[in-house]
């Protein structure tokens, strides 16, 4: 067994703190990655001067957990994540320091100090807004009430694993079409996160399975909220109220 | 020549590629500017010299390129130009594109690249032609420069290729040689002037008056006559005022020019994820295979505090978490102790990484390493020895012992580093298959004494080779380059001996690439006039990404080559593996790198001989011809000055603090 090598100096900061943290991925930054906006993030972080936490070790990382990221190509209202630091702050100044520094299309919506819990219990489910252009809203409108008249339509995608097949209406919990201000036709809709998420493009999908619609481009998805999933209300709860 | 945005056409399309946050720009530190910012004359007379710049190849590969980045930030300083960046577009997009009738584009403002006054490439590599004739056809602008008008951009080249731009001569207007801050600067005021002016005598007129600063190369005025046996007879100015030779531009005074100022930051993953600062420009060591320490000599050191601003500056503006000293021979400042010590207290605590991207291995010491990785992350070292045996270091003239090497690496292992890497060629000149299986030797000495002085055997060392390419303005432009063939049975001999010994075959990593496309590589550096043809009929084959070997096809270059140079009396191997003489005219002894030719002569029989020459920063002028003939001097320390150690990075910490 080889000895093991340490790294010389004192050990890292303890945290004090943990963050929770609601940012939005809007215009053409929708096309930036979860890893993209974790570099993105780390760069802003240290330009910032945000006291921030690291891991132990030759390789430190600073101690940030992401949720349930947005496929890149979406837009987003409502992405989360975590961070620890070592110094107690104050998330209002934090939330101005990072957004400031953060790339513009990548705002910072709100940062407030974790509670007890788990974040990821509390992201449930999702709403969307899909904008469909060139079609027509009665067009959109009837494919999505095929859609919902189906129990369960199967979609399948590519993994690492290979192809996998799943349901991408059950975890629909309701959809509504409707017309922008600008003529277009929407979709607004709550997806419940199952594993495999189900994502905007596969009820896209099991749209165009279930009535064989065929929008002229795909739609542009935006989430506009993620949270803790009420039956009674039927909508989708922020999930940083409890913090 | 709207200069307005193809955003909204292209966005739809964004969604059906790969990667499609390469084609979006926004990245921090970058800019776009107003179409019209330079604003108007009294005649109307546009007052804005707007170029586009294009690093070509992937976005990954070019965003972090310094030369592009320097030039985009010193253009955009200037109140009266605009620049803008591009890239090469994946096959995917560049198929959509033409699907769609939309133009090659910039990632900034995505603006269409025909409608910039100027077309700049940079090129550090030839296998980057290809790419080029891509972006031009997708611009709309006619390959050939003879077939351009006053509609199209100015199409200049810079770069390392730009010290042999022969073989690109029918398709650029003109080339910029050597440091390119000052040079843009020049160009940009030549062409305003002739822009205020109305355009007087369009295109050519400009071309003529950007020649005639004797600074920039313009393939069209210069003829090229070709003896029965196919050499070159003579080069010939056709215009007045057209120098016989072209100057290459020297920066002296690196301290003057502390760019990039603001470094890009892209979102997407690129091939280098740090920052870098140049600590020194140009080296002397005298390798003979580099042209790189060839061309950009002399050597100009940036100051201890020169650094010192530009690391803070770059942090600051960054927020990246690892600084690459960038230059030649990084170990080689003649302060580097002091600025690895000065930086690392400076960045104590703050997991601020500092990396020497290169480093010989007589110049390196385990302080220096200790230093370097104080803050931040433990890498694997990396060094070049170049040459397996004794007998071709002194070739090369790459003046490093075995000893030397095994003396840093048992260091190295004994202060806790556990992987080590080391860089070889293959295929230079006078090299037999002995010379190559020596480094098999090397290497097993390396893991020998590595478990020896680190106690036990888990250890590695990678040992990475590169055919050698012999290249302009080096001495070993007249070497015969080895045949593909011959590299790779070399190689494979060369893999067999570090397998067969099973004490030491596990620890030592082995990486290499066949010698195919260093043969293409050889054609495009060494090649003349004639080579246009080539590279125009392997683009139209459908050849791009040269420098990727999923795409490069080498039988695809062969074919094209022997159609193109049908009847011409030449081929592939006269121009790579052929032996010249020294009265032959090369394509290139009309652009002028400062290097005397008979120095270069003096210093080829000097390999052949295995006779070593000194470094000239701390030994005499060796008479290479550079300094007085560009009148530049060398330019190196020490200053005797001291980094002290400052609040930097998160001093905005305090506004978050709860006291």
């Amino acid at each position: 067994m080889a000895k093991q090598r340490t790294p010389e100096g004192p050990p890292p900061q303890p945290p004090v703190q943990k963050l929770r943290i609601q940012y939005a991925r809007r215009g053409r930054l929708r096309y930036s990655s979860t890893r993209d906006f974790g570099r993105a993030l780390e760069r802003a972080l240290r330009r910032s001067g945000v006291p921030m936490a690291y891991s132990a070790g030759f390789h430190p990382h600073p101690k940030i957990s992401y949720a349930n990221g947005a496929p890149t190509g979406a837009a987003s209202e409502a992405e989360y994540f975590e961070i620890s630091v070592t110094e107690q702050v104050d998330p209002a100044a934090v939330a101005a320091a990072l957004d400031e520094a953060l790339p513009e299309g990548l705002d910072i919506v709100t940062v407030v100090e974790a509670r007890p819990g788990s974040l990821a219990d509390r992201l449930q489910a999702s709403r969307w807004e899909l904008r469909f252009p060139g079609v027509e809203p009665a067009e959109l409108e009837t494919a999505v009430a095929g859609f919902l008249a189906e129990e369960r339509i199967e979609v399948e995608r590519m993994f690492k694993r290979g192809m996998k097949s799943y349901d991408a209406r059950g975890p629909v919990e309701w959809a509504r079409t409707g017309v922008a201000e600008d003529g277009c036709a929407i979709l607004k809709m709550v997806v419940r996160h199952t594993t495999p998420a189900v994502r905007p493009d596969d009820v896209l999908s099991a749209i165009t399975a279930a009535t064989s619609f065929a929008p002229p481009r795909s739609p542009i998805a935006t989430r506009l909220a993620q949270g803790i999933w009420s039956s009674e209300t039927e909508s989708v709860a922020d999930p940083l109220a409890t913090d | 020549m709207s200069g307005e945005t193809i955003f909204p056409a292209l966005e739809p399309l964004l969604e059906k590629v790969s990667k499609p946050i390469q084609y979006v720009g926004g990245e921090l530190n970058s800019t776009v500017k107003e179409w019209q910012v330079g604003g108007h004359g009294p005649g109307g007379e546009e007052l804005t010299v707007r170029w586009a710049l294009m690093y070509p190849d992937a976005y990954e590969v070019g965003v972090p390129n310094q030369g592009v980045m320097i030039l985009y930030e010193v253009l955009n300083e200037r109140p009266d130009a605009l620049a803008e960046r591009t890239y090469a577009v994946w096959p995917d997009m560049e198929a959509l594109l033409r699907e769609h009738g939309l133009p090659q584009f910039t990632v900034d403002g995505h603006r269409p690249v025909g409608d910039f006054d100027v077309f700049g490439l940079s090129f550090s590599t030839e296998l980057g032609y290809t790419n080029m004739l891509t972006a031009l056809d997708l611009a709309g602008i006619p390959l050939h420069s003879s077939e351009r008008t006053d509609e199209h951009p100015l199409v200049i080249m810079g770069g390392h290729a730009s010290f042999n731009p022969e073989p690109v001569a029918d398709f650029v207007d003109a080339a910029i040689v050597g440091d390119g801050e000052e040079a843009v600067l020049a160009a940009t005021d030549i062409i305003g002037e002739w822009k205020a002016q109305g355009r007087p005598g369009g295109r050519v007129e400009v071309l003529r008056r950007l020649a005639a600063t004797g600074g920039v190369y313009v393939p069209a005025f210069y003829d090229v006559d070709y003896l029965p046996d196919g050499r070159i007879q003579r080069v010939v100015p056709t215009e007045s005022g057209v120098p016989w030779r072209v100057d290459k531009h020297t920066v002296m005074d690196l301290d003057e020019w502390p760019y990039p100022k603001q470094p890009l930051v892209p979102l997407a993953e690129s091939v280098h994820e740090r920052m870098s600062v140049e600590i020194f420009r140009g080296c002397t060591r005298g390798c003979r295979f580099c042209q790189a320490g060839m061309i950009t000599r002399p050597v100009r050191e940036r100051s201890i505090t020169g650094i010192g601003e530009m690391v803070e500056q770059g942090l600051q503006a960054t927020g990246f978490e690892e600084v690459g000293l960038l230059s030649l021979s990084s170990a080689d400042h003649s302060e580097i102790g002091d600025v690895a010590k000065g930086l690392a207290d400076r960045y104590e605590g703050t997991n601020t990484g500092l990396s020497l991207p290169s480093t010989r291995v007589d110049a390196f010491n385990i302080d220096l390493a200790n230093e370097l990785t104080r803050n931040g992350r433990r890498s694997g070292l990396t060094f070049a020895p170049e040459g397996g045996s004794e007998r071709i270091r002194k070739v090369i003239n790459k003046m490093v012992t075995e000893e030397d090497l095994i003396r840093t690496v048992s260091a190295a292992y004994g202060a806790g580093w556990r992987q080590v890497k080391l860089y070889f060629m293959c295929g230079l000149p006078t090299e037999t298959d002995e010379d190559v299986l020596q480094i098999a030797e090397v290497a097993k000495r390396v893991i020998e004494t590595g478990r020896e002085v680190a106690g036990h055997n888990d250890i590695r060392c990678t040992v990475s080779i590169g055919g050698f390419v012999p290249k302009p303005h080096t001495p070993f432009q007249w070497s015969p380059q080895l045949g593909a063939e011959q590299t790779d049975e070399r190689l494979h001999k060369l893999r067999d001996a570090i397998r067969a010994d099973k004490r030491y075959g596990r620890s030592i990593g082995f990486r290499y690439h066949d010698g195919r496309p260093g043969i293409v590589e050889g054609l495009l550096s060494r090649g003349d006039r004639r080579v246009g043809r080539v590279i125009e009929q392997v683009w139209r084959d459908g050849g791009r990404f040269d420098g990727w070997s999923e795409y490069f096809s080498y039988d695809r270059w062969m074919a094209a080559a022997e159609k193109a140079f049908e009847g011409t009396g030449v081929d592939v191997d006269w121009f790579t593996t052929r032996e010249r003489e020294e009265a032959e005219v090369l394509p290139w002894d009309h652009i002028d790198s400062g290097l005397d030719k008979e120095w270069l002569w003096q210093d080829w029989l000097d390999a052949l001989d295995e006779t070593e020459v000194e470094d000239c920063r701390w030994t005499p002028c060796f008479d290479c011809g550079v300094c007085p003939q560009m009148g530049t001097d060398i330019e190196i320390g020490p200053t005797g000055k001291q980094l002290l150690p400052l609040t930097v990075l998160g001093s905005g910490k305090e506004s978050m603090v709860r006291s």
